[in-house]
């Protein structure tokens, strides 16, 4: 099997894209790059966990960012009552994401098909009410996190870079361990329950707790994704976890290819930075041509394209990117 | 409000009439969701179809209402205008994406139809910007009317609860007593017999989206003088609509009407006096911030409960 | 059922080692009754087939019988063990497999990894969250044992969406036999199959006869009675019939009932049943 296929240089070029993307913001001074390349790799964390259930297990979940708001909603309250120790925080954030998935897992998997996507959206919108209704933490407007979680001597959170690199080799790691799940026993367990489940049952897998186990890990990795991200935003509120948020992680799957590990992370990459890099391309290149008013009107019709376009990738490109670039077509 | 401003200093009267108030309020947010969850509820029952876009097209008729309003100078006449408007755009949507999701499964029309849902957010940004828009009311509808001794309520909530009852008894006659209503229910369950029927599939199809277009468009319309216009206006209340027809039975239209009111009760009322519940057994602190947080819990409670204990929903979907 | 009767009904069978024993099983969907009464019971290394015009509610009985369908009424018994309770996934662990009448595979996975799965699902618990299972030699290699049992060695690593109509049936038993069951229940394991491939299958159910109990739904007479010690004859739901099969060729009930249909008829009853 050759190592060089189309694939694999796709994944490795993007690798060393985000690796060095650092570099080239300290070069030229480019620190809204370093922000928002930092988004994006957190973004794809969350990726990379919601299609641990829904590419590779068929959960189709509209709550999962319900996770990034209880993820850093931890953060943010330990925060506000005076624990900033990230040694206390992040564990609390996992645990709490853990409880969520465990009740909603437990709650959701009794159900299939739409009424799973329904229950799954409804939990969400729940925990976004209790959210506007926390009035000591912000309510609707959120809350400011005045310290990031601290870390001692291990590292400093406020430095960009580090936090940068640390979120990469989170993310790293993410991708690693779901790839080894995928493949491992407990993988093809949660692969055959997606693909026939009354087949599993059959020849003798109690699948429910296999399914809600699956949920847990996801909901525990996309806490991280939550903990991370109200480090990056200092900030955090009930908007980031409406059910349309879990909607454009689900876009992010399924545009970046729901088939393989790695797809998610090219539909963080592709949506995030296209949201922000197509307009300023499409204005550079048009400037000359029609001028800055309709330049700036052809940018903003990039976003009218997406929607349809994703609907074009759900009817007739299931693989997503992954799938055009390796050929293969995915279901 | 004018009712507890007139009974001021009144006695445990005052609860009493409150209530009355917040129960009414309930049943009128009930309407509204019966209006969206009878769209959703035919359209999943008919078409096999799951549509997040029904929360767009509510958007929709409440962007048009108030441009026509405008332009018109009348209420009346910009919420017909509206009403037509969004009938032909969802006619137009069922033509152009609906049909190619038929017969798919459920993930990727909800997949599908959330790409439209980002499309018309954006629509209608650039159409008519990224701020709401106001669709004031008719003057006549400004006051409020006495329907019980002592009780006040707002002459255009009532036209509201009015109008979509009247809506729904159509709605009703409709599925129940007509042609067309017969070639709903006979194209839900089983579609190739009534295509081999020589009955046009296809065109009964878009009629039936264009119908749930309507209601959901007359819904947003009929909300906006007293709520909101605004981008993404409609992706909260859909929720509750999925809730809505999740409890009374997907497909069901008696199911839909009878959980709207249920759950526009439940909503309401239990907003309005959880926390006081809350303080009998809490702290007054305690009560004020579990109160509002708990009471938007509770209908999700309920759902979850159905679903885990009685998924066809309290109205099995036998029939419409 | 009166506990007197069904006392009575064990004493009977209590000698010949009975494994799968199934007492007054009822079950009606609105108006329409699938199963009436059904009482029977199977000795170890037994195959038993169940015959019966379309409609008889076979594919009912063992959709029971496998725990996919709850009985109305009736008692199901198997190794001694009441299972009416149980759930699919119990009864196959304590050694009941079923094949699909209509062909219920891993579609997009290959023809080895289909029943690396049935034999990982009887190798303990599934919570290994690290090793690549695919590696896994000690599920791979029964994997390729029951492929190679059924004739299928050779398209191991080929995608069963790929495979024919007459391959899929062929992994439908080797699924079956990968759980390492103590009786079988096949259903129409030969729907659809041309003559070669049913020859072939019915060899290798006559080999695995001895080994195994099994319980057989076949619109195939030939197959049936070339294969069959027992059988039970289902009609509208219940037992009209059962016996050898010479005691069942014998029998003018049976005859006006089903087989004088097929005698007429001619040939591969698969062709036009669809059970």
């Amino acid at each position: 099997m050759t190592l060089l296929t189309p694939r694999n240089a796709l994944v490795a070029g993007v690798l060393a894209l985000l690796a060095l993307v650092p570099v080239y913001a300290t070069l030229t001074g480019n620190f809204f790059l370093l922000s928002l390349f930092t988004r994006i790799v957190i973004l794809a964390i969350a990726a990379v966990s919601l299609n641990l259930i829904m590419g590779f297990g068929g959960m189709v979940s509209f709550g999962h960012a319900a996770y990034l708001g209880i993820g850093g909603y931890a953060i943010g309250i330990l925060a506000k009552e005076g624990i900033n120790s990230g040694f206390l925080q992040w564990p609390f954030a996992l645990a709490a994401s853990a409880l969520f998935a465990l009740i909603v897992g437990a709650l959701s998997l009794r159900t299939r098909g739409v009424y799973f996507i329904m229950i799954t959206l409804a939990f969400a919108q729940m925990v976004y009410y209790v959210a506007i209704g926390l009035d000591r933490y912000g309510g609707d407007d959120g809350m400011t996190i005045y310290k990031r979680s601290q870390f001692g001597d291990w590292i400093n959170l406020s430095n960009k870079t580090a936090f940068y690199y640390l979120c990469l080799a989170l993310l790293l790691v993410t991708i690693y361990l779901v790839w080894r799940i995928v493949n491992s026993r407990f993988g093809l367990v949660i692969q055959g329950a997606r693909s026939n489940d009354r087949r599993m049952r059959a020849i003798g897998f109690a699948t429910y707790r296999y399914k809600l186990t699956c949920f847990v890990i996801a909901g525990v990795l996309c806490g991280l994704a939550g903990a991370l991200l109200a480090n990056h935003t200092d900030f955090i509120n009930p908007s980031i976890m409406h059910w349309t948020r879990s909607g454009d992680l689900i876009v992010m799957a399924v545009l970046g290819g729901m088939g393989t590990v790695f797809g998610p992370v090219l539909g963080a990459l592709s949506l995030i930075a296209l949201e922000e890099a197509l307009p300023a391309l499409i204005r550079a290149v048009t400037l000359p041509f029609l001028g800055g008013d309709s330049a700036a009107r052809v940018a903003e019709y990039w976003q009218l394209a997406l929607g349809p376009l994703f609907l074009l990738v759900v009817l007739y490109a299931r693989g997503g990117i992954e799938g055009l670039v390796a050929g293969v077509r995915r279901g | 409000m004018l009712a507890r401003a007139l009974l001021a200093g009144g006695s445990g009267n005052r609860d009493m009439l409150y209530f009355i108030e917040q129960c009414l309020n309930g049943v009128q947010l009930g309407m509204l969701l019966f209006l969206l969850a009878a769209g959703l509820t035919l359209i999943f029952g008919i078409m096999d179809l799951v549509n997040l876009a029904q929360g767009s097209l509510y958007m929709i008729g409440a962007y048009f209402a108030a441009t026509f309003a405008a332009l018109t100078d009348s209420f009346v006449a910009g919420a017909v205008l509206a009403l037509i408007a969004t009938l032909v755009v969802g006619m137009a949507v069922e033509v152009i994406a609906m049909r190619r999701l038929y017969g798919r499964d459920h993930l990727d029309h909800v997949l599908g139809t959330f790409g439209l849902l980002l499309f018309f957010n954006e629509l209608v940004r650039l159409i008519w910007g990224p701020a709401g828009m106001t669709l004031p009311l008719p003057s006549e509808m400004l006051t409020a009317v006495q329907v019980l001794p002592g009780v006040y309520y707002p002459v255009y909530r009532l036209v509201i609860i009015a109008v979509t009852m009247a809506v729904a008894l159509l709605l009703y006659l409709l599925v129940m007593r007509t042609r067309i209503g017969m070639l709903i229910r006979a194209g839900a369950s089983n579609r190739e017999m009534v295509g081999a029927l020589g009955i046009n599939i296809k065109l009964l199809y878009t009629l039936v989206f264009g119908l749930g277009a309507a209601l959901a468009g007359f819904a947003g319309l009929m909300q906006a003088p007293i709520l909101t216009v605004q981008i993404g206006m409609g992706e909260n209340i859909l929720i509750l609509a999925f809730v809505v027809i999740i409890i009374g039975g997907i497909g069901s239209i008696r199911g839909a009407f009878v959980a709207s009111i249920f759950v526009g009760l439940i909503d309401t009322v239990g907003r309005a006096f959880l926390p006081d519940l809350l303080r009998l057994f809490l702290s007054t602190n305690a009560a004020s911030s579990a109160g509002p947080a708990l009471s938007s819990m509770l209908i999700y409670v309920l759902m979850a409960a159905i679903l885990v204990f009685r998924p066809e929903g309290l109205f099995s979907a036998s029939h419409r | 059922m009166p506990a007197a009767a069904s006392r009575g009904w064990w004493r009977v069978y209590a000698v010949a080692d009975v494994l799968l024993a199934v007492e007054g099983l009822s079950k009606r969907f609105g108006g329409v009754v699938a199963s009436d009464g059904i009482s029977f019971a199977i000795p170890q290394g037994e195959l038993h087939a169940i015959i019966g015009p379309n409609g008889a509610g076979k594919t009912t009985l063992i959709t029971q019988l496998a725990g996919e369908l709850t009985p109305d009424l009736g008692e199901i018994r198997f190794g001694g063990r009441d299972v009416t309770a149980l759930p699919t996934d119990r009864r196959s662990r304590l050694g009941l497999a079923r094949s699909f009448q209509i062909t219920s595979l891993f579609l997009d996975f290959t023809a080895l990894d289909n029943v690396a799965l049935a034999v990982q699902a009887h190798a303990g618990h599934s919570f290994h969250f690290w090793r690549a299972a695919r590696k896994e030699q000690a599920l791979r290699e029964p994997a390729r044992a029951a492929l190679a049992r059924v004739g299928l060695a050779a398209r191991a690593d080929t995608l069963v969406s790929r495979l024919s109509h007459g391959e899929h049936r062929q992994l439908e038993l080797a699924m079956a036999l990968a759980t390492g069951p103590r009786m079988l229940l096949l259903d129409e394991p030969m729907a659809g199959m041309g003559p070669d491939e049913s020859a072939r299958m019915v060899a290798l159910l006559r080999e695995l006869k001895g080994e195994l109990t099994i319980l057989l739904i076949e619109h195939d007479m030939e197959a049936v009675f070339a294969l069959a010690d027992k059988i039970t004859v289902l009609v509208y739901g219940r037992i009209i019939a059962s016996g050898t099969p010479a005691e069942i060729r014998a029998n003018a009930d049976v005859r006006q009932a089903y087989l004088g249909e097929q005698e007429q008829g001619a040939g591969k009853a698969s062709e036009a049943a669809h059970g």
